[in-house]
């Protein structure tokens, strides 16, 4: 098996895989890192993720294009993110509790949803993305079809990414973020509206998982099947660990899980005498030796979790 | 026309009155001082004035004109400025970082970390208020934090600066500092508002000093024309003495000794508690004094189990008890009455008769053959206890959570010394009660004292310790600076060396 797995095309063909693999999970991590440094946990990422595809399916299908059935999908990730601010922010509800109800929920809709409104056309393809070739790089052997040519929405991840490392450590919004995931009684006192920079968090961070999830539909398997989010929503709170609440940490982090995603799948693909309901589990065994503190224990934001209510 | 006025400011919450119908004002260039007991309201007129809470009733003043403060972004544009007894400091953030936290940059949304360095520099350099802009907050020692937050104000050109008992983190070697700044500031023309309820600072700093009790403005009075002990009938109502009355008790036995008592800090770094080692005989109390924060806590945890020790033995009768569990050192006689009685003492939602029985409900007669609970004895328990600690509470079957402080400090020292533990430790007993059940708690402590037992006293307290205790060990960053007699014999020079650092040895008269 091993004289396999070192083979040139297994391994061009293996990392091309981890990349694709990525994506999603760099979107729920930035998803989870934005949210987590302005002091929400956003459990609802997997559920996000999962109406994100969904939406995003339904109108590439409607209107024969992947890019407006993604922008449905940012539509549908800032409502579902107003929807846990509303509950987290507003209400002070617990705010792990209104996440998983937001997953419950975006379960069971996009489930019942698409059979009634995909139920006939499941064969069809849905309309996809043109990969992007970046000139130049493109010609590196080997490497450069790999690394150079992908999906759009990698490039937008990639892109986030840089941009809210930029917003977080060079600009005044960023301190702001920061600070109320850290300290919001000090945010207060220094006269910024702690529930705005929340609630405008967390709207990004359901955009950005349900982005990661019009990946998943449009992006590359062109149909959408129930809970097709399968649990990287969920990654996303391990990838914020690994990546230590840094936006491009998160990329690494989710660039390794991938990696461990599409090891798993080739693993399968050569029976190698695992069952492959214990090589699906792979990520999330992983996932768990990650957040275990193996890979070095940052601290995350202290008012993370903790509603914050003036008067009381 | 004053310089700012508040009118008649009413403030209720869901069932104390905090305000009611208080008047104050403060002129430019003079410090005004807020003096009342805990929960006399200081803090919540100055919360309403920096736009923490709305008023229900009320109007603010400034210059004569109307002014609406319904957030604290309204009271920084109005130049109004507030330090806060807890501190409202980012320690995961750098210090300029924290200082300009919700200022717009001049070019519009881009940190200038640079320029903003620059202008603390000079600040800080204008105010003899040193401090390293680059270096994070959670490195900085309490002292230097508060400076963090004084220039933090400065940067926001402030012209009132509320301080909300600043000195209760300071050394008395710091607070004389600190007052130079204060009046630097007066000097400069900005108007302080000063929040204490320590008699001797509040003489020496003030101007005027406004006294409330009860949520109501007593009076308000020149410093020229008051002293110490006139503001001290005004704020609790009637005249007090701090002196108790301690009879001699013989000194016997050895019942706990701490040996080279070592508590490491999760985050790595310098102990907790450093080597710390002391032992308390039959009938002793040993005060623990010290800045809040100086490894006082994890002391008294370690020695109750509630935090591991790193280094050292704790010895109750002779027997190492330093790596048994809390159950355990219950067993061997040791009592603890925890600083924060509602999260630690108590669970809240229990009724008064289970929290009496929490460390004993598995030990006839509470429960038979360990299992089954017997509401009988437990109620006949909490009927007696309440009679006995004089717990004010309708039944035994009240939860707690729906009691006074006082009265719920009063449930821990009944199940804490109904015991009849030999060693006690007391944590900050006294912490946020009125006059009158501060005084129960000293007699029950001293009650102990006089039935043999051996009182580890821990308060941030100068007064109290002093009074209360035999001896007296003074507390700084985790170590013992030394142990002098207490009471009469005390010598309160010496302590406030130790508190700000210095050991027993050096503070011979070299030192200034």
């Amino acid at each position: 098996m091993w004289s396999i797995v070192f083979n040139a095309s297994f391994i061009t063909d293996f990392m091309a895989a981890a990349i694709r693999m990525t994506t999603p999970l760099t979107f729920a991590g930035l998803s989870c890192t934005i949210s987590e440094r302005s002091g929400v946990f956003n459990i609802g990422a997997e559920g996000m993720m999962l109406s994100g595809a969904f939406v995003a399916a339904v109108g590439a299908l409607f209107t024969g294009s992947a890019w407006i059935g993604t922008g449905f999908a940012c539509i549908i990730g800032a409502l579902l993110g107003l929807l846990l601010a509303v509950l987290s922010i507003t209400l002070g509800a617990n705010q792990i509790i209104s996440g998983v109800m937001i997953n419950i929920l975006s379960l069971g809709l996009t489930s019942f949803l698409s059979r009634i409104i995909m139920g006939s056309a499941i064969t069809q393809k849905l309309p996809t993305f043109e990969t992007w070739g970046i000139p130049f790089l493109l010609k590196i052997p080997v490497f450069g079809e790999i690394f150079f040519r992908q999906s759009p929405l990698s490039y937008i991840s990639y892109a986030i990414a840089i941009i809210l490392t930029f917003i977080f450590f060079k600009t005044t919004w960023g301190l702001s973020i920061r600070a109320a995931g850290e300290n919001p009684r000090a945010v207060d006192t220094a006269g910024i509206n702690v529930c705005l920079v929340r609630y405008i968090c967390v709207m990004f961070s359901g955009i950005f998982a349900s982005l990661g999830g019009a990946f998943l539909s449009v992006g590359v398997v062109r149909y959408f099947t129930e809970n097709m989010s399968a649990g990287r929503g969920f990654i996303g709170l391990c990838i914020v660990i690994l990546g230590k609440w840094h936006p491009l940490g998160a990329v690494l982090a989710a660039l390794i899980f991938g990696a461990v995603d599409a090891l798993q799948l080739r693993l399968q693909a050569f029976q190698v005498g695992i069952p492959y309901q214990f090589l699906v589990m792979l990520p999330y065994i992983f996932g768990f030796i990650a957040i275990s503190g193996v890979v070095g224990r940052a601290q995350s934001p202290e008012a993370v979790g903790k509603p914050y209510l003036k008067e009381s | 026309m004053p310089f700012l006025e508040m009118k008649n400011i009413s403030k209720r919450f869901v069932d104390v009155v905090a305000n009611d119908r208080v008047c104050f004002d403060v002129e430019r260039g003079e410090v005004h001082t807020l003096l009342g007991e805990n929960g006399a309201g200081k803090s919540t007129l100055m919360n309403i004035l920096y736009g923490l809470y709305s008023p229900d009733e009320g109007e603010i003043y400034m210059e004569g004109n109307l002014v609406k403060i319904s957030s604290p972004y309204d009271a920084i544009e109005l130049h109004i400025g507030m330090i806060h007894q807890h501190f409202t400091l980012i320690p995961n953030l750098s210090v300029t970082e924290n200082i300009i936290l919700g200022l717009p940059s001049s070019s519009g949304f881009l940190l200038e970390l640079k320029k903003a360095e620059e202008n603390i520099d000079n600040i800080s350099r204008k105010y003899e208020l040193r401090v390293d802009p680059k270096s994070l907050v959670r490195q900085l020692p309490v002292g230097l934090q508060q400076r963090v937050e004084i220039l933090k104000a400065l940067y926001r050109n402030t012209d009132i600066l509320i301080l909300d008992e600043p000195t209760s983190v300071l050394t008395p070697l710091e607070v004389e500092i600190f007052f130079k700044i204060i009046r630097r500031f007066t000097e400069d023309g900005l108007a302080v508002i000063f929040i204490s309820h320590k008699l001797n600072e509040v003489m020496s700093i003030s101007d005027r000093i406004t006294v409330l009790r009860g949520g109501n403005v007593v009076g308000t009075l020149k410093k020229l024309d008051t002293d110490a002990n006139k503001l001290a009938g005004m704020m609790v109502g009637k005249e007090i003495t701090l002196s108790l009355d301690k009879p001699s008790v013989k000194k016997g036995k050895r019942l706990l000794e701490v040996r080279g008592l070592s508590v490491n800090s999760e985050k790595g770094g310098k102990p907790l508690v450093n080597n710390v080692s002391f032992d308390i005989h039959e009938g002793e109390i040993l005060g623990v004094a010290g800045v809040d924060g100086n490894g006082q806590g994890e002391l008294a945890d370690a020695i109750a189990g509630l935090q591991p020790v790193s280094k050292g033995q704790i010895l109750i009768n002779g027997m190492d008890v330093a790596h048994l569990s809390p159950r355990k050192r219950i067993e061997r006689k040791l009592g603890y009455i925890p600083s924060d009685r509602q999260r630690v003492g108590l669970i809240v939602d229990f009724s008064v008769a289970q929290n009496l029985v929490l460390k004993n409900f598995c030990d006839p007669p509470f429960s038979t053959r360990r299992l089954f609970l017997s509401h009988k004895n437990i109620t006949s328990n909490a009927d007696q206890m309440i009679k006995e600690f004089d717990i004010k509470v309708s039944h035994g079957n009240e939860k707690v959570a729906f009691l006074s402080g006082g009265n719920q400090q009063k449930v821990i020292l009944a199940r804490e010394i109904s015991g009849k533990p030999d060693v006690l430790i007391a944590m900050q007993p006294t912490r946020g009660l009125d006059v009158g059940s501060t005084r129960y708690v000293h007699q029950c402590i001293l009650q102990h004292r006089e039935q043999g037992g051996a009182t580890l006293f821990i308060s941030t307290e100068l007064d109290e310790v002093i009074a209360i205790s035999d001896r007296i060990g003074v507390m700084f960053e985790g170590e013992i600076m030394g142990i002098i007699p207490g009471g009469d014999r005390a010598d309160l020079e010496q302590i406030s060396l130790m508190m700000a650092g210095v050991r027993e040895q050096k503070t011979k008269k070299s030192v200034s």
